[in-house]
């Protein structure tokens, strides 16, 4: 059976607003999501809390969470907040 | 034994949660911002500082009742354009420091979030402080304000919070803790997400905040004592005295306690104090003062008292003084709990001390630095620089103030060039973990990037170097008065000295020395120095092998370095450029060392090795340093032409040891590489002939120079474990060393060959390449092979043809040696061998065991060699 990936592109000016819709297509989304972060320079602590929300719901519908095109920056970060082991990484 | 307060209510750490979680997401969001966008919150920040200074100041004036409210407002100017101006420039993101002199290269990470404490003395300018801190390193901070100070401390908060946030902070950056308790600071002080503590404040916050186990930079209390000295500018020391004490009614705990007073000027000084509004209270008054400030039964300082005018503390203890007085002097006696104003008093009430001599005033001054102040602040006032280095040395204060007021001197940039700061590290004896002035860098994990360094490599031989038969004959260039010719009885007798006299300048007088030609001992090295002394020598030639030349060359060091410790000298070390006994430099009597060298193997004559045998320890002592080397050294094969058989196969086999542990070494380079390589072509091509046809001269000489130049070889790329191992058999068994060297050499090919079980630090070697080296020597020498461990395999079997072809032995039961005595030897053969430092520069590096395995295979022996002949091929 095919499985659908739901792939989103997270635009770096409104990541919070990204991520939220994100988490609004969890029920469609199969059992992967991929969220493109190749445009995200900086995340600021909305869209941290929508990143951490988006986890906390992925896990409850066992929906596996890609993050595609995220910094090197963006991945320390996602470790001070110890989220980064909720996410599979993708270049 | 700081309690562990209980947790707090669920309820109460739902909401401690919340400020950690804020905090620890603005702390990572703060990981991404550069320098410039922090510098910019910073500016922004310390105008809002500086423009809200005095309505804070009014705030905590009210708020607390504590201080002056003038100087409060001075407080936070300081705090913010002082601190401004000191971190402005200074980088705190990313590469903050480089040195690329030394590859190093500091790169800036911040801390996370921080726990800090606020005091009840500087509640708005700790703040401010802090904040400017913590923003110009990207931290986020959680304060827990002083209970009764609550309200002005949360108001400079959130002054600095809003200004940041609205410069692009991340939000949550900093919080303040609302009224709370003992339980919660605990709570906090032990959360996993909290990274550090800053507690200022009393001890009891800084003791709390060292006991969470938390990093910490706590820094507490203080009784700074004062020296005024006899030299001192009385006029400027009283008045500083006066700004300081009375300073925010002697909040800031560096401020001034007891000044001690030199016998001289104490009553002048008494005199400058009453006129500028002090009040001397007598000794009745400074009684009653000490009651009033202090609780009998605890010792602590009344807490109404802090901070207060003194007028009022002199109204509550019941002394009349004149209205304007501004500061309470107290004469005291001593230092302790009889004496309750000798200790930290946070108001204007400051304690006198007469002096009758320096000493008295240091011990005095040391006292009261110990009833209290450790590691705080201590002040002198004095025109006198040994007073001032003496006072220093005594003293154990973080901030030792010259010439200037205690508290305002030791918040720096004010009256000197120290880090401005609110917190006064007070180190290990005040139970700080710094001494400094916490500043912008204690905010900071500091990274170390630190690249390899190119090893510093080095060639070096005699400055002349003359070969060829009849070199000899330029001895005569050499300006001499007093030559003395040191050599061995036989090399005297068949007129090698008279050889050498012929060719030296007229004008020298010239002295033949004798000494047995054996391993030199010290007692013939002493000798030796007398005539060298008895002829007032200015050249010194050595003429013999190996062992005549390194006593020549311990004589000339002692010659001109009376003082040198033999013993002291041969002390191991790892590193020649770092060892811990250096040669003297020094010389007495300067003189000119010659090397003539009348064998073809050690190669004494270039290297800056000598060995000394000891006599008494039945030991070799080995000394090497570069000031050994001989200044010129003289190759000429006229002295080795009468060399025995026996002794030119030994030598020619120390000479091939010499090259090819020099080739291997991790020391070796391009320069010791040139000399290695060519040195074992030169002995698989002549070492044969001129042991099998000893008047072969073409031979000789090769051989002779061969010997020379696989010694500049290992005189500056080392040997390694072939000689070590070799070293400890030979002297336990009475074996020359160049046979010693023999029964260890195809075996040590082998064993450098294969990988290593333990690899050893060399900073010198890029890669593990000692089996290359052997397979390009292979190449070099035109033996078989394909692969690398193939022409490993054919050096070692065309060693072991040449090794036959001298007639050496085998093995080591070859000698003679019963399997029990080599048994019964083994364990200090391999103590000794791992003890010799000859193996430091091989590519392997030896475990016990394995020492033990090679000399096993020692005893047992090699095969019969096998393999094209190097020696055909090489020639």
């Amino acid at each position: 059976m095919a499985t659908i990936v739901v792939q989103f592109q997270i635009d770096g000016e409104g990541v919070a607003r990204g991520l939220e819709e994100a988490r609004d297509k969890l029920d469609s989304a199969g059992p992967k999501m991929v969220l493109d972060f190749s445009a995200v320079d900086r995340i600021d602590a909305a869209g941290l809390r929508a990143l951490e929300d988006l986890t906390a719901r992925a896990d409850d519908k066992r929906v596996k969470l890609v993050l595609r095109g995220a910094s090197i920056d963006m991945y320390k970060v996602l470790k001070l907040m110890k989220l980064a082991a909720r996410f599979s990484f993708s270049n | 034994m700081v309690k562990n307060p209980a947790n707090p209510t669920e309820e109460r750490m739902a909401y401690l949660e919340g400020l950690i979680t804020q905090a620890k997401t603005a702390a990572a969001v703060f990981s991404q911002f550069t320098q410039q966008d922090v510098d910019g919150m910073v500016k922004a920040m310390a105008l809002a500082g500086l423009e809200q200074a005095q309505p804070l100041a009014r705030l905590a004036s009210e708020e607390t009742r504590i201080g002056v409210l003038e100087d409060k407002v001075i407080k936070n100017m300081v705090a913010t354009e002082f601190v401004y101006n000191y971190i402005k420039d200074k980088p705190t993101v990313g590469t903050i420091r480089e040195f690329p002199e030394r590859g190093l290269v500091e790169v800036a990470e911040p801390i996370g979030v921080i726990f800090s404490l606020i005091p009840i003395t500087n509640p708005t300018s700790t703040v401010l402080f802090k904040c400017l801190m913590a923003i110009k390193t990207r931290n986020a901070v959680i304060f827990s304000p002083h209970p009764n100070a609550w309200r002005c401390s949360s108001e400079a908060v959130r002054i600095m919070y809003e200004t940041a946030v609205r410069h692009g902070a991340p939000e949550g950056v900093f919080t303040c803790l609302e009224a709370h308790t003992l339980e919660d600071n605990a709570y906090l002080m032990r959360h996993k997400d909290v990274a550090m503590i800053d507690a200022t404040g009393g001890q009891g916050a800084v003791r709390a905040a060292y006991s969470s186990g938390k990093p910490a930079l706590g820094v507490g209390p203080g009784n700074t004592p004062v020296y005024l000295e006899k030299s001192a500018d009385l006029s400027m020391a009283v008045v500083d005295i006066i700004v300081s004490k009375t300073f925010d009614n002697g909040t800031i705990c560096a401020s001034e306690q007891t000044v001690v007073i030199d016998d001289e000027i104490y009553d002048s000084t008494l005199k400058k104090f009453a006129e500028l509004g002090t009040h001397v209270c007598n000794e009745k008054e400074t009684e009653i003062l000490g009651h009033a400030l202090f609780d009998r039964q605890t010792g602590c300082m009344q807490a109404a008292a802090v901070g207060q005018k003194a007028t009022d503390i002199a109204r509550v203890a019941g002394l009349t003084v004149k209205p304007a007085t501004k500061l309470l002097i107290a004469p005291i006696q001593g230092v302790g709990r009889e004496h309750p104003l000798s200790v930290e008093k946070l108001c204007p009430v400051l304690s006198v001390y007469r002096a009758q001599s320096t000493d008295e005033a240091l011990r005095m001054c040391l006292d009261v630095n110990h009833a209290g102040g450790l590691g705080h602040t201590a002040v002198i006032f004095s025109r006198n620089d040994d007073a001032i280095q003496k006072f220093s040395q005594v003293i154990n204060a973080g901030r030792i103030i010259v010439n200037a007021p205690g508290s305002i001197g030791a918040l720096g940039g004010v009256y000197n060039d120290m880090v401005p700061t609110f917190s006064f590290g007070c180190g290990t004896a005040g139970g700080n973990s710094t001494t400094d002035n916490v500043n912008i860098y204690h905010y900071l994990n500091l990274k170390r990037v630190a690249r390899r360094t190119p090893a510093a490599m080095w060639f070096r031989v005699p400055n002349q170097i003359y070969f060829n038969f009849n070199a000899v004959a330029n001895v005569r260039q050499f300006p001499s008065r007093s030559t003395v010719i040191i050599t061995n009885p036989g090399l005297e007798q068949i007129g090698h000295a008279d050889i050498v006299r012929r060719y030296l300048p007229l004008e020298a007088s010239v002295h033949v020395c004798v000494i047995p030609d054996a391993e030199p001992e010290l007692k013939a090295i002493l000798q030796g120095v007398e005539a060298l002394n008895l002829y007032k020598a200015d050249q010194i030639i050595a003429l013999g092998g190996g062992s005549m030349i390194d006593a020549a060359k311990i004589m000339k060091l002692k010659y001109e370095s009376p003082e040198a410790d033999l013993e002291e000298l041969a002390a191991p070390f790892l590193d020649i450029r770092k060892r811990v006994v250096q040669y003297p430099t020094g010389k007495i009597n300067p003189s000119r060392l010659i090397a003539i060298s009348t064998t073809s193997g050690t190669g004494s004559e270039v290297t800056p090795f000598a060995v000394l045998f000891d006599k008494e320890r039945g030991r070799k002592v080995t000394l090497a340093d570069y000031s050994l080397t001989p200044d010129v050294a003289i190759i000429d094969p006229q002295f080795v032409m009468s060399m025995p058989k026996g002794l030119t196969a030994d030598t020619g086999v120390d000479c091939l040891t010499h090259a090819l542990e020099a080739a291997v070494s991790t020391y070796a380079s391009c320069y010791s590489d040139c000399n290695a390589m060519q040195a074992i072509r030169m002995v698989f091509k002549y070492l044969p002939a001129a042991y099998q046809h000893p008047d072969e001269e073409e031979a000789r000489s090769m051989m002779h120079n061969a010997a020379c130049i696989a010694a500049m070889a290992f005189a500056n790329a080392g040997v390694g474990v072939n000689h070590a191992l070799a070293h400890a058999f030979g002297a336990r068994f009475g074996v020359a060393h160049g046979r010693a060297n023999a029964l260890m050499l195809p075996h040590i090919i082998r064993y450098n060959a294969s990988v290593p079980t333990k690899f050893r630090p060399s900073p010198n070697q890029r890669a593990y390449v000692a089996d290359k080296k052997y397979a390009t020597i292979a190449d070099l020498l035109g033996l078989d092979g394909g692969t690398i461990e193939e022409k490993v395999k054919s050096l070692a079997a065309a060693v072991e043809q040449l090794l036959d072809q001298l007639e050496m032995p085998r093995s080591i039961a070859a000698l003679g040696i019963a399997k029990e005595s080599f048994e019964q030897a083994l364990p200090d053969l391999v103590k000794v061998a791992f003890d010799d430092p000859s193996w430091l520069s091989n590519p392997r590096m030896p475990l016990m065991s394995e020492l033990e395995e090679l000399f096993c295979s020692a005893y047992n022996g090699r095969g019969t060699a096998r393999g094209t002949s190097a020696g055909q091929q090489a020639a």
